[in-house]
């Protein structure tokens, strides 16, 4: 491992450097970013993003995302509502598809990061490769969540005809676009290194 | 010395650099993600793609995206439209984010990264370009483009339901945007550029 010789990867331009003493600043020879062995503060700063998330996962869901004014009345949609409401006029795969995206995905992204952080916390030596693979998975998958919110912006522009039907955005849309942001910056503050320095300093 | 080194950015082994055919990529051998890749083509190809991609960009803007037709009426809306709706029934965030996600990162991205790609393309480096490549290394993930098509097509979905929809030249030019982004940073490895600037400086040297 770089970390045990002393060295460390500039995250800019991946050039490996010395770093001997580690309580002193040091930047890049290269490009002059700051050097750090690992993301700083990881762990702390990857709880704060997620604790946030998990509380604004509740209006997220609570909170209607979308009004529908028509000719029949008013109605409120959560994005749970509008799912079942595809899912019952035949649109199937449409269905899956948001589901995947706006519930599935931001909730496995809640737990795994949550098992990621303590796996790490007490030192899990278990499996490092998978829970490697679990994160670059999240990495990849956490923009799609922003479906129903560009879905929602665009029914809302084009929806507007006064009498016979019209749509606007509910408050749900900033919790839940919230916590797609928040999830995705909790992802990237997360320094999946940390899997692999518990796997070493006994070996 | 130690730029034979790489140290993997997933699990920090520290493993020698090999040199790679055209093509072909390096992964850790512990932890198997990609540690740099030689692509088939020269530094051209990633410019040309992004200069493509800025023409789609401002066509996809410029047109609508989708139009709508109830009994005779008919609307239509531009991406920017859509976040200017946002930002009228009082929701300034939603509208940040979505101008932020398909606007904002995409533009700045391929800006930078024609900026940085360019002079190099000459042998000169640009003033400030190792703060854009920083730049370009933030707001990647940030560029949603391959979303908002996808947010594109649930719409017209959902909307066929209640009237008349049209997909616009925008739509269309979104699609063709999303994909020559894709092969812009598909050919673009940021470690190449930094090989690329060592070639240059030796070079000098020798000279």
């Amino acid at each position: 491992m770089a970390r045990q010789l002393g060295l460390v990867a500039c995250h800019v331009c991946a050039l490996v450097c010395h770093l001997t003493d580690p309580s002193r600043s040091a930047h890049c020879p290269r490009c002059a970013a700051k050097l750090h062995r690992r993301k700083p503060q990881s762990v702390a700063r990857t709880w704060a993003l997620l604790l946030t998330a998990c509380v604004l996962y509740v209006p997220a869901n609570w909170l209607p995302i979308m009004h529908t004014g028509s000719l029949f009345g008013a109605q409120s949609d959560t994005i749970i509502s509008g799912i079942r409401y595809l899912w019952e006029s035949g649109a199937y795969d449409l269905a899956v598809i948001v589901f995947i995206a706006s519930i599935v995905v931001p909730l496995a992204k809640l737990i795994a990061l949550s098992l990621l952080l303590i796996s790490v916390q007490i030192h899990w030596t278990w499996q490092p490769l998978q829970r490697t693979r679990l994160y670059r998975a999240l990495e990849l998958v956490g923009k799609w969540s922003m479906l129903d919110i560009y879905v929602v912006a665009l029914l809302a522009t084009l929806v507007h005809f006064q009498a016979v039907a019209s749509i606007t955005v509910g408050s749900g849309a900033i919790a839940f676009g919230a916590v797609v942001v928040l999830t995705m910056l909790a992802a990237l503050s997360f320094d999946p290194r940390l899997i692999w320095d518990t796997t070493e300093t006994d070996g | 010395m130690l730029s034979v080194l790489i140290a993997c950015h997933d699990c920090d082994l520290l493993q020698y650099k090999i040199a790679l055919a055209p093509g072909s990529s390096a992964r850790c051998v512990r932890c198997s993600a990609t540690l740099y890749r030689r692509p088939r083509h020269r530094i051209d190809y990633p410019i040309a793609w992004a200069i493509t991609a800025v023409a789609l960009f401002i066509i996809a803007n410029a047109f609508p995206v989708l139009s709508l037709q109830i009994q005779g009426r008919e609307t239509s809306t531009t991406l920017l439209g859509a976040a200017l709706t946002m930002q009228d029934q009082g929701m300034p965030l939603v509208a940040a984010l979505v101008l932020g996600t398909t606007v904002i990162a995409p533009a700045l991205g391929l800006v930078a990264m024609l900026y940085v790609l360019i002079p190099l393309r000459f042998g000169r480096l640009m003033p400030g370009f190792v703060a854009l490549t920083r730049l370009l290394q933030t707001i990647a993930p940030w560029a949603m483009i391959e979303v908002f098509v996808l947010g594109l097509l649930v719409s017209l979905v959902k909307l066929q339901h209640l009237a008349t929809v049209i997909p616009g030249i925008g739509l269309w030019a979104f699609i063709a945007l999303m994909l020559t982004s894709v092969a812009a940073t598909a050919t673009y490895d940021p470690h190449l550029i930094w090989q690329h600037i060592a070639d240059l400086d030796t070079a000098d040297d020798i000279v």
